[in-house]
């Protein structure tokens, strides 16, 4: 069967062992996990876990079921299956010396992101989009020489006007 | 009203119309048993290994149909329960395991006899918790019975600190349970169980299937119902045994690596199967990609994970089987009888052609007892009624084909762990629970081995249990799998090096009979069976006998080893 990229997005219980509970699922049912985040909603009680993996059409219902029967598990909802807009943040220190300072700047102008810090020979650049777009930005820095890379991992929602 | 965290325990514990405790205590729960001791309503029966305790809790269940409950200490006394919790998960059977935990202030601080049981046990419970607020004790409680009990059942853990199970802690009764992340639905699709009745009409070569999960829903009366109706050969996985009568005609045998040959041939051949719950474990389906290639699958779980896991479904029914049983038998009422049959002879006639050429076979000898043997004559004296509780392995298959099973819950087994050692705690465990009730452990003489120090919690807590050993000196069904295919290399099978099984029997204070006479195999069960208290019965059997029919691993179900 054809692989796909799913995003998952969790709703669990804000309690300590819900995140192992999901990853445990994962590693032991051998499914992938491609990135992972977690974050607070608007209930305090409530955190939403937004998940990325690729299977099959197969596996991901085995996931989504499987994720439902937890406990401490409110919602599974398959942003893939429907209109959604994703976003990733990467913060990326890159090398900048006097000469390619310019075109560095450039790039980041093209990419509608930021420098936020700057040193005497580093920028480190804020830049936030699909997966696509940070590749596509993370190609174009690597020529001048990457230092490190830290970055959020997808966060979704669906684009219609209920959860 | 102000109670200790030990005196909530105990009385949430009696809400739940639980009478008895499987346990063994230790330094972090010292309060609990001293506040046990002051109920006289309340058994404890000390067990002489967590272990034992466990699966004791597990039998217990399955017998009174209500949830089991186990008390162990912190530390070693947690890790060890961890089999058990593990075999109930496979099985899905509700139990609830308490244990002690070092204080909250110690925790994660490496303390005396602290081991993280929460996260160990994670994946092998239905779910876990770690008292930490003794405030929310009470409620936590009620949650892990709720939560055991309910939807597909299963094995809760809950963690107890000591200082939680010694505070003083103001209580209420907690009212009902409301969890808005867990809400098990029991209903079936009205629209599903239409066009489910619509493919049986259908069908030329139907067959039922039943799993466990007809047992633990109490759904053998609609299912045998509908097999009546419609006049559908049955078949069972292990755990479903009991769920239709084994004397009736139309009963199959079991299915899967040790099924019967018709009762595989059916299923292979079959263009209907009708499965209530099951989860098509790979013991049963043997290869997935040559299992029943013309068969349309109707699925009823509770569970909807159990549903396209494995084969496809092509009407999935999520839902309480029972409830779901009784719909579509309602549905069925409504149709002339003749529609619900229509051209059944050949089908019938076909299985019956099975059934003739190639029957559950041994021959038992003159000299030899063959254990099959043993087994059917157990099933003959005890008329079909006992409580039979089986060790894993050989004897745990002969049983399945040999004592032809006639009500649920009466054949208690670790059916998805497999767990060696099962068998003689269950016995204990399942007589607790039923104590009229003849209860006998079939167990090879390898098994019997793994938890025999609970002879010692039998005798003491005078719950009568008796013993089958089929005694054949190796590691049966392993010896087995060499003799087929590992060239007859015995690594590691050999078990001549045993105790004397009469003079353990003996020594635990019970009583043992050793029978190597297929003359006497009758008047050995006779007076066991008959001996008051504790007895084991130890039958010195054919060495090298397998286990047959049999599906060799990766096959298809339909492709069966004969003898």
């Amino acid at each position: 069967m054809e692989t796909n990229r799913y995003i998952l997005s969790i709703l669990v219980d804000n309690e300590p062992g819900v995140l192992s509970r999901i990853s445990g699922l994962f590693s032991g049912r051998g499914f992938n996990i491609d990135s992972l985040s977690v974050a607070k909603t608007a209930d305090p009680h409530v955190s939403v876990v937004t998940m990325v993996t690729f299977c099959d059409a197969h596996v991901i219902e085995q996931i989504k079921k499987q994720l439902h029967k937890l406990i401490n598990v409110i919602t599974v909802n398959d942003l893939t299956q429907k209109a959604y807009v994703e976003r990733e943040l990467a913060l990326v220190k890159v090398h900048a010396k006097t000469d390619k300072r310019a075109e560095i700047m450039r790039i980041v102008d093209i990419f509608r992101s930021r420098i936020v810090d700057v040193g005497s020979s580093h920028f480190i650049v804020e830049v936030s989009g699909d997966s696509g777009k940070l590749n596509a930005f993370v190609e174009l820095m690597k020529p001048m020489g990457i230092i490190e890379i830290a970055s959020t991992g997808t966060i979704a929602l669906g684009r219609e006007t209920g959860k | 009203m102000k109670l200790t965290g030990a005196q909530i325990l105990i009385k949430m514990i009696k809400a739940q119309g639980v009478n008895t405790i499987f346990g063994y205590p230790g330094g972090a729960t010292i309060d609990i048993h001293d506040e046990i001791l002051k109920h006289d309503d309340l058994r404890h029966v000390l067990v002489r290994h967590e272990q034992g305790a466990v699966h004791m809790a597990d039998a217990y269940a399955r017998v009174r149909q209500t949830t089991g409950v186990a008390l162990v200490t912190s530390g070693p006394g947690a890790t060890n329960a961890v089999t058990g919790l593990a075999s109930a998960h496979c099985d899905s059977i509700p139990i609830v395991v308490f244990t002690g935990q070092v204080p909250t202030g110690l925790i994660g601080n490496d303390a005396f006899q602290e081991v993280d049981i929460v996260g160990i046990t994670r994946p092998c419970t239905k779910h876990n918790y770690l008292v930490k607020d003794p405030s929310k004790l009470a409620e936590i409680i009620q949650e892990a019975f709720f939560i055991a009990g309910s939807g597909r059942p299963g094995p809760v853990l809950v963690d107890l600190p000591k200082d939680i199970v010694q505070a003083m802690i103001d209580f209420q009764m907690p009212g009902p349970v409301k969890m808005h992340t867990y809400k098990p639905n029991y209903k079936p699709n009205k629209k599903q169980m239409t066009r489910a009745v619509k493919l049986i009409k259908a069908a030329r070569r139907p067959v039922m299937f039943a799993g466990g999960g007809v047992i633990l829903s109490g759904a053998s009366k609609e299912f045998t119902r509908i097999a009546k109706l419609t006049n559908i050969p049955v078949t069972a996985s292990l755990m479903g045994l009991g769920a239709f009568p084994g004397s009736d005609p139309n009963w199959l045998g079991m299915l899967g690596m040790h099924g019967t040959y018709r009762a595989n041939m059916s299923i292979g051949h079959s263009d209907l199967i009708f499965a209530a719950g099951v989860r098509f474990d790979d013991r049963v389906t043997g290869n997935l990609e040559k299992f029943a290639p013309d068969a349309k699958v109707i699925q009823i779980d509770i569970d909807p994970t159990s549903i396209h896991k494995n084969v496809e479904v092509d009407c999935p029914i999520v839902g309480d089987c029972k409830m779901a049983l009784a719909d579509i038998a309602a549905l069925m009422e409504k149709e002339a009888r003749e529609n619900l049959m229509t051209d059944r002879d050949a089908w019938l006639n076909r299985i019956n052609e099975w059934k003739q050429l190639t029957p559950l076979k041994y021959e038992q000898s003159f000299d030899t007892i063959k254990p099959q043997y043993v087994v059917k004559k157990l099933h003959d004296i005890t008329q079909g009624k006992a409580i039979v509780t089986t060790e894993v392995g050989q004897n745990q298959m002969w049983t399945a084909q040999y004592y032809h099973f006639e009500a649920p819950n009466h054949f208690i087994t670790s059916g998805g762990l497999g767990v060696m050692g099962f068998g003689l705690p269950a016995a204990i465990g399942a007589k607790a629970a039923a104590p009229d009730k003849t209860v006998v452990c079939v167990a090879g003489d390898g098994s019997i081995q793994m938890n025999s120090q609970e002879l010692m919690t039998a005798v003491a807590e005078r719950l009568d249990v008796k013993i089958v050993i089929l005694n054949n000196r190796y590691l049966g069904m392993v010896r087995q799998w060499q003799e087929l295919f590992y060239d007859k290399v015995y690594a590691d099978t050999n078990m001549e090096a045993q105790p004397d099984f009469v003079k353990l029997a003996d020594a635990y204070g019970a009583k043992g009979f050793r029978c190597d006479d297929p003359a006497k195999v009758t008047e050995t069960l006779e007076t066991g069976l008959n001996t008051p208290g504790t007895v084991i019965m130890e039958f010195i059997v054919e060495r090298e006998e397998s286990v047959y029919p049999m599906v060799p691993a990766g096959g298809a179900i339909t492709d069966m080893l004969l003898v």
